[in-house]
């Protein structure tokens, strides 16, 4: 009884943490999309913080060089357990267009568990909100 | 009041934090977004959350954080009671206050910047709003003759009606503790601003939630105050909070946050000449 309940909080209240690791932006601006009211993702009880101890999902947008690893890493390791990683963009999860490049190290995966991978070069905003729903399914087992 | 009655006024003035004050900031959010043109979130969001945050994983600071923010849970919820039980005013604010200062300590005893600059911004705020909030006091003790509430509710007409200009001081005061722009300085309902999450940066898990708790008892509390402004029908304190809660919200939207030296400044300014206005017109009648 208690577990549904808290299950269902969970599910009703995604807080979510935005990182732009090496984007090009165009990610970036489809992630903030969502909170206009086109799509408003409150309605959902999605906010965007700016705080990893307040996150519950962590969006993670472009590449991961040598430079921001430990930022990524860092920024993973402070938000409180239970969460969920959703990467974004092709370039967040494989490195993109940019994986050649001499200082990449490659997609999110590489150095944090991803649960989600939303692709697209930008993602839509529904496809990213789609990727935080079907991360929150994991969430509830 | 006989003791059964005491102890059921307890027992209302406890769930009244968690249930109305919970409900009042689900329909708060819902009317922000609906100015914004959105939908908003469900009724029960706010209770959503603080469910959620109290399953998260512990992640404390420091004991001193955690002890604060059970202090400033019992503080509100004291003060929140003994405003049920019709008690004393003065009492009530010094307790409120108490509650408050814990919540700065708590901030403070973290090292990160923007929970410092929180905390020194929230005491500004303290600075400014506990002086007046006396001053609404002294004004329905000179009109009443008591500090008590009780005496408020033995009154036989609207204190509104000799107390006007308090009822702005008042309202000025909601904006502050409610944490509304133009004076959501030191952290906001908005996820985002300068300072991230300013006071509440270094608060997580069930420590944050204690705090939107708390803050929901306090936010029970101001609205409890200015319902004392009409307190001849429940209609009519019930009109009265509502409107002024309605354009609190409006004020949030429409406004953008100013400095402290503007909150100060103003604040100041204008709730101790329209309380000395408020009060030499009582004295001269
Ligand atoms: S996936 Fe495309 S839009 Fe997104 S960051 Fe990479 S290059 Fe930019």
């Amino acid at each position: 009884m208690f577990n549904k309940i808290l299950t269902r909080a969970r599910t009703m209240s995604p807080w979510v943490l935005h990182f732009d690791c090496g984007s090009c932006n165009g990610c970036d601006i489809e992630v903030l999309a969502c909170l206009t009211p086109v799509y408003d993702v409150e309605r959902f009880g999605m906010i965007n913080v700016g705080n990893p101890m307040h996150a519950d999902v962590f969006l993670v947008t472009g590449t991961v060089n040598h430079r921001n690893k430990k930022v990524l890493r860092n920024l993973y390791d402070q938000i409180p357990d239970p969460k969920v990683v959703v990467a974004i963009g092709a370039c967040g999860l494989t490195g993109g267009i940019f994986r050649e490049a001499y200082n990449v190290v490659g997609g999110v995966d590489k150095i944090i568990p991803v649960d989600v991978y939303v692709p697209g070069c930008p993602a839509k905003p529904e496809a990213i909100i789609d990727g935080v729903v079907l991360g929150l399914e994991k969430l509830k087992k | 009041m006989t003791t059964s009655q005491g102890i059921i006024m307890i027992l209302a003035g406890l769930a009244s934090g968690p249930l109305l004050g919970g409900l009042i900031a689900g329909l708060d959010r819902i009317l922000t977004a609906r100015f914004q043109s959105r939908i908003g979130p469900p009724l029960l969001q706010p209770f959503y959350d603080v469910i959620k945050l109290f399953g998260k994983e512990k992640m404390v600071v420091n004991v001193w954080q955690a002890f604060c923010a059970n202090a400033y849970m019992t503080a509100a919820s004291i003060s929140v009671v003994l405003f049920f039980l019709r008690s004393d005013l003065l009492l009530i604010l010094f307790i409120q206050a108490v509650g408050a200062v814990f919540l700065v300590v708590g901030a403070f005893s973290s090292t990160s910047p923007y929970s410092q600059a929180g905390a020194h911004r929230e005491l500004l705020q303290i600075l400014c709003y506990e002086p007046l909030l006396i001053f609404v006091v002294v004004g329905i003790y000179l009109l009443t003759g008591s500090f008590k509430i009780e005496s408020v509710y033995a009154w036989n007409q609207p204190v509104l009606l000799k107390l006007p200009f308090m009822f702005v001081v008042l309202s000025f005061v909601l904006t502050i503790k409610l944490r509304k722009s133009p004076f959501d300085l030191s952290t906001s309902h908005h996820a985002h601003q300068e300072l991230v999450k300013g006071l509440l940066t270094d608060y997580s898990g069930s420590f944050l939630a204690l705090t939107e708790i708390a803050h929901w008892y306090e936010t029970v509390l101001v609205l409890g105050l200015c319902s004392l402004f009409w307190t001849t029908n429940p209609v009519g304190a019930i009109l009265l909070v509502g409107l002024t809660y309605f354009l609190e919200i409006w004020i949030d939207n429409v406004s953008a946050r100013l400095n402290w030296r503007w909150m100060l400044g103003y604040g100041w300014a204008m709730g101790v000449s329209l309380s000395l206005v408020n009060l030499v017109w009582l004295y001269a009648r």
